[in-house]
């Protein structure tokens, strides 16, 4: 103790609380308590709600993983190591379910940010009209997607709107498919309502993107004789290079975190071929309250998730 | 090097028509939502091919809305939609710009620590907290004042607040509001300090009523999910009157779907949300384009 770096510690502590240090006045020592007691009473709300209910369950989670916890058992919880993730990884539908949101993420991140990026191109300058045009295209955006799934679920009917449009654009040639019971094309029914429903959302993200790029870039390259391809190309395109990164990575983990479309339209079918991380999860966790189970699934998820942000992360920092 | 005017006339119609054609894209299933909550079934089938399936005309009424009252307690739904969503948006503002205030404007030993855990949470997504997290409440302790004794139960499954207190406090809210807060002048408080305002006062009076931006986009960010959450109460409300506006599309799932009906309902519980959206476009427009710094 003696050979301690800092020996004389304790002494200032016993020396203040008699007599306060000369530096400080005392009305500020009032006042420096006074700004410590009521910032962290301040803090405390928002920082204990989030402790219970975003880092406590997010710690448990991962404890739930090795356990063999069920939502509601008299048994107590027991420690099962692995046996979860062997389950799961022995489990044809969970690799399906793998295989379907990566169908549907490969199609939807190119497809919806291209179009969502055309959207923002299309409305980027200002028209007479320019509102209504934005309006209409976050329409859909403010529809919620239990809403949307259901209107298209109607829509989708083989004798629904769908088909009926098809067939009287292509006069009549084209006779539609049975949508959502076929395991064919019930996935790519469920990729276009659901590129239909996000593109808004993401035509804003473009938008912030397009309105930082200072005006005087186009007006040199106009003045250079740019074609509007290539002001496209070597103007509006590196300047969206944060917002490029930006909506890939929103897109990709919203796609991989597909839910809701599937569980109001398909329940996972037909013969699984819609089926998801989240919805074998919630079927697991929820439908057989087999806790421990979905908890295996959505640290799985999470490690997914982290992946691609840890990917974005690196190829954005290479760039800069 | 510039386009003739006629090539740059051509190009303009063109774009014009390319804008029409994503916005014909975007509003058709809206319009044939709201057009054919207005018709009988048959009718609703009949319109299907021709253009009157996007156009109110026929046999046009508000009884498909009026059976919608009779056959779910849609009324219920709304309420509990209404007030889930209004007292999350209110404590969700008030708890999170007051933490984002201590934050951002007073020097609280330890703050840089907890802005960082409190920032570290985003990266984890609702998903993957849902299923441990329904494990987790049917745990916590339920008090309930009945009489004069205080009952103890155990487990938040099937109430209102577990609808709510689990999405009040939210880092993302907390990270906007502090950035809203440093852009307003320090200089401010050392005045109100001088006149001799408590902390809470400056935030009260000083603070929060410059920072109405902030107040929207969270607002609006808070209200959306809330309104719109149906996996989580798919998961932990059993009780018929508990139940949010989104569960209620299951009651239409029984024998003999009324689609004039169904669509009557998702009319009902758009149109709400259409309408705050028109009346606060700018707002919206920007929550959303703050949200895309989320990552």
């Amino acid at each position: 103790m003696t050979t301690s770096p800092l020996p004389t510690r304790p002494r200032p502590a016993v020396a203040t609380a008699p007599a306060p240090l000369p530096s400080a006045p005392r009305h500020r020592r009032a006042g420096f308590l006074r700004e410590q007691i009521s910032g962290w009473g301040m803090i405390a709300p928002a920082a204990v709600l989030l402790l219970l209910f975003v880092f406590l369950p997010a710690i448990l989670g991962f404890g739930l993983a090795f356990t063999n916890a069920r939502l509601i058992s008299p048994r107590p919880v027991e420690f099962v190591g692995t046996d979860n993730f062997a389950r799961l990884f022995a489990d044809p539908t969970f690799w399906r379910a793998l295989l379907n949101v990566t169908y549907f993420a490969v199609v939807v991140v190119p497809v919806q940010s291209a179009l969502a990026l055309a959207m923002a191109l299309l409305i980027n300058k200002k028209f007479r009209g320019v509102n209504f045009f934005r309006t209409v295209y976050f329409l859909p955006v403010v529809t919620s997607m239990v809403v949307v799934s259901l209107l298209w679920l109607f829509m989708y009917r083989k004798d629904g709107l769908i088909n009926e449009l098809l067939s009287t654009f292509s006069f009549g040639l084209i006779q539609g498919a049975d949508w959502l019971n076929d395991p064919a094309t019930a996935m790519p029914a469920i990729i276009a309502l659901s590129i239909w429903q996000a593109a808004g959302f993401h035509m804003i993200i473009w938008l912030a993107g397009l309105q930082s790029i200072s005006g005087e870039l186009y007006e040199a390259a106009q003045l250079d004789g740019a074609s509007p391809w290539h002001q496209f190309r070597y103007v509006t395109w590196p300047g969206l290079k944060h917002t490029r990164s930006l909506v890939l990575v929103t897109i990709t983990i919203q796609a991989l975190g597909l839910f809701d479309q599937v569980s109001v339209m398909t329940q996972g079918g037909p013969l699984d071929s819609t089926t998801t991380i989240i919805y074998e999860a919630v079927r697991s966790g929820f439908k057989q309250q087999e806790t421990s189970y979905a908890s295996a699934i959505s640290l799985v998820f999470f490690v997914l998730v982290l992946l691609i942000s840890a990917v974005q992360r690196y190829l954005t920092r290479e760039k800069d | 090097m510039k386009n003739s005017p006629r090539l740059s006339t051509l190009n303009n119609a063109g774009t014009m028509l390319l804008r029409i054609l994503f916005a014909a894209v975007a509003a058709f299933p809206i319009v044939f939502m709201l057009v054919s909550s207005l018709k009988p079934d048959t009718q609703i089938f009949g319109d299907m091919s021709s253009a009157a399936a996007f156009l109110p005309v026929g046999n046009i009424s508000f009884d498909n809305y009026a059976a919608v009252f009779d056959r779910v307690p849609a009324a219920r739904f709304l309420i509990n939609s209404i007030g889930i969503s209004a007292v999350t948006v209110v404590l969700g503002i008030f708890i999170n710009s007051l933490c984002a205030f201590a934050l951002s404007r007073m020097e609280v030993r330890g703050k840089r620590v907890v802005f960082t855990v409190i920032l570290a949470t985003l990266i984890v997504p609702f998903q993957t907290l849902a299923l441990p997290l329904v494990w987790w409440v049917n745990q916590l302790p339920y008090f309930e004042l009945s009489g004069f004794s205080l009952e103890i139960s155990k487990g938040w499954l099937d109430t209102y607040q577990v609808q709510i207190i689990p999405f009040i406090a939210n880092a993302f809210s907390i990270y906007l509001y502090h950035q809203y807060f440093e852009s307003i002048p320090k200089e401010l408080d050392e005045a109100a300090r001088i006149d001799g305002a408590g902390w809470f006062k400056i935030y009260r009076q000083v603070v929060m009523p410059l920072a109405g931006p902030a107040t929207a986009t969270v607002a609006i960010l808070t209200f959306l999910p809330a309104w719109n959450s149906y996996l989580w109460p798919l998961m932990v409300v059993q009780s018929e009157e508990l139940r949010p506006v989104m569960i209620g599309i299951q009651y239409f799932f029984q024998l003999n779907v009324s689609w004039g009906e169904v669509m009557a309902y998702a009319s009902l519980i758009t149109v709400p949300v259409v309408v705050l959206f028109i009346a606060f476009q700018k707002s919206f427009i920007n929550s959303i384009a703050s949200s895309g710094v989320k990552g």
